[in-house]
């Protein structure tokens, strides 16, 4: 498969759907790239899981303060507005509803709007984190993911065969080929890459995408 | 009132074999290096205290703080969400040979059991979890047409804590998210002791500003200059 966006590309179009002055959680690691790409004159409010709303990007080398940092325990800065608070407080945020989005990374996504995202199995040793807490309370919890697996298998499936974090929760998933609703337990197609056909998306998708109505071409910039 | 010891050896005296430990600290940011160090030269000097269970939220990182306590020989059990780092060789070692214990507790939960067990609340029900491998064996209520999992407090004999200011009340804040757990650990152990940069007489602090009030401090020591745990990790500090 030729046609697919790059990770960055992904980002920028999670980006598209945050509004001006959304309160927003980003997974650690690749989802945390969607910060570079807000829309100007929109300026979301970025809240990490170890006690901060309002941080901005990374300082210059050199320059990091370790006692500032995010969740995924790189350095972070301060913008005009931030706020400190501690654990509990943390994930009453996220448990309370009070985030509007929180964006996800995944291993699979079902159908169902289960997630699994944070064991791929048996062996090694098992890490959750904020997870399980991130995806149940979230106004809306999205997922930004390679459409299949780097062997070539769908990550977009019935049922998720990997150990779940969280029943019915993920809403949108924005892939490498398409973005696609979550609803009443079936995926909905509503963007593609316009130099992918219907059936080429289906092909790589574990179970049905229905069209409710018609679905838009997904054009991303160069980045 | 006057809470402060005189030096770190004198923080960490009556911490018994088999505790259970609170760890402040998220990372690197929090960790109260300078006590838990001086509870390794402890057990190094008198093989006292071993077998304890740590909660914090994650298993050590390098071979500094936790992850010396870890290769010391002195924890049996981990209780955390995320045993994982940029070098969790002393945890996994253990862990992959069954020799260290791990109680795997999704963050927000983890937090919420700690709140609870300092207030009083034997459980809650929390949505985190319901449906999942770690929610197994769990009470299951449905409230308003939603699943949510019964979960326990969670209670210790001492926390260790890192805070930037006391006064000799024990009224503490902290540095930026240096704070993380460390406020709910205070409140949750039998015996909390704090390492501190400065040390103030009462009133000193604006009791604005105070984060953690004293009634849940009962140890504080001053460490003026604390040492970082990530600066200490990519120094490759060891404390061996």
């Amino acid at each position: 498969m030729k046609a697919k966006l790059s990770n960055a590309q992904m980002a920028w179009r999670a980006a598209q759907d945050i509004a001006d002055g959304a309160y927003v959680n980003l997974g650690i690691g690749f989802p945390e790239m969607v910060a570079k790409f807000q829309p100007p004159g929109r300026q979301a409010v970025f809240h990490t899981e170890n006690g901060v709303l309002n941080f901005g990007e990374a300082p210059a080398q050199g320059e990091e303060d370790w006692d500032l940092i995010n969740a995924g325990k790189k350095a972070i800065t301060l913008k005009p507005g931030a706020a400190f608070f501690h654990h509990a407080d943390s994930f009453g945020m996220v448990r309370g509803g009070h985030l509007d989005v929180a964006i996800l990374g995944a291993y699979e996504v079902a159908e169902t709007g289960d997630l699994a995202n944070w064991s791929t199995g048996p062996t090694g040793i098992p890490a959750v984190g904020g997870a399980m807490d991130l995806v149940h309370g979230a106004k809306r919890v999205a997922v930004i993911t390679d459409h299949v697996t780097r062997d070539g298998k769908p990550k977009l499936v019935k049922r998720c065969s990997l150990p779940l974090t969280g029943v019915a929760c993920v809403t949108r998933v924005y892939t490498s080929l398409a973005v696609i609703d979550i609803e009443n337990r079936q995926f909905v197609l509503r963007e593609k890459l316009p130099q992918l056909s219907f059936d080429d998306v289906q092909a790589l998708t574990g179970a049905a995408l229905v069209v409710e109505g018609t679905f838009a071409d997904l054009v991303v910039p160069e980045l | 009132m006057d809470k402060t010891v005189p030096d770190l050896a004198a923080a960490v005296t009556g911490i018994e074999d088999g505790m259970h430990l609170m760890i402040g600290g998220f990372g690197g940011a929090g960790a109260p290096i300078e006590l838990i160090h001086a509870l390794i030269d402890q057990f190094r000097a008198t093989g006292s205290p071993n077998k304890l269970t740590v909660i914090n939220n994650n298993a050590g990182n390098g071979r500094i703080g936790i992850a010396a306590m870890i290769d010391a020989g002195m924890v049996e059990k981990m209780i955390c969400s995320f045993p994982r780092s940029a070098d969790p060789r002393a945890f996994t070692e253990k862990y992959l040979v069954g020799k260290i214990g791990l109680e795997l507790v999704p963050q927000g939960t983890l937090a919420e059991r700690i709140r609870a067990g300092g207030a009083g609340i034997p459980a809650f029900y929390t949505p985190t979890g319901f449906g999942t491998d770690l929610a197994l064996g769990k009470p299951v209520a449905e409230f308003e047409g939603r699943s949510y999992v019964q979960e326990r407090w969670l209670k210790a004999d001492v926390a260790l804590i890192k805070a930037e200011l006391a006064d000799t009340m024990g009224n503490l804040t902290y540095r930026k998210a240096a704070r993380n757990f460390s406020p709910l650990m205070a409140t949750a152990a039998a015996l909390t002791i704090v390492q501190a940069s400065r040390i103030v007489a009462p009133g000193e602090i604006d009791p604005e500003q105070v984060v953690t009030p004293g009634i849940f401090v009962d140890r504080i020591v001053k460490v003026a200059d604390p040492r970082q745990e990530e600066a200490l990790m990519r120094a490759g500090v060891a404390y061996v």
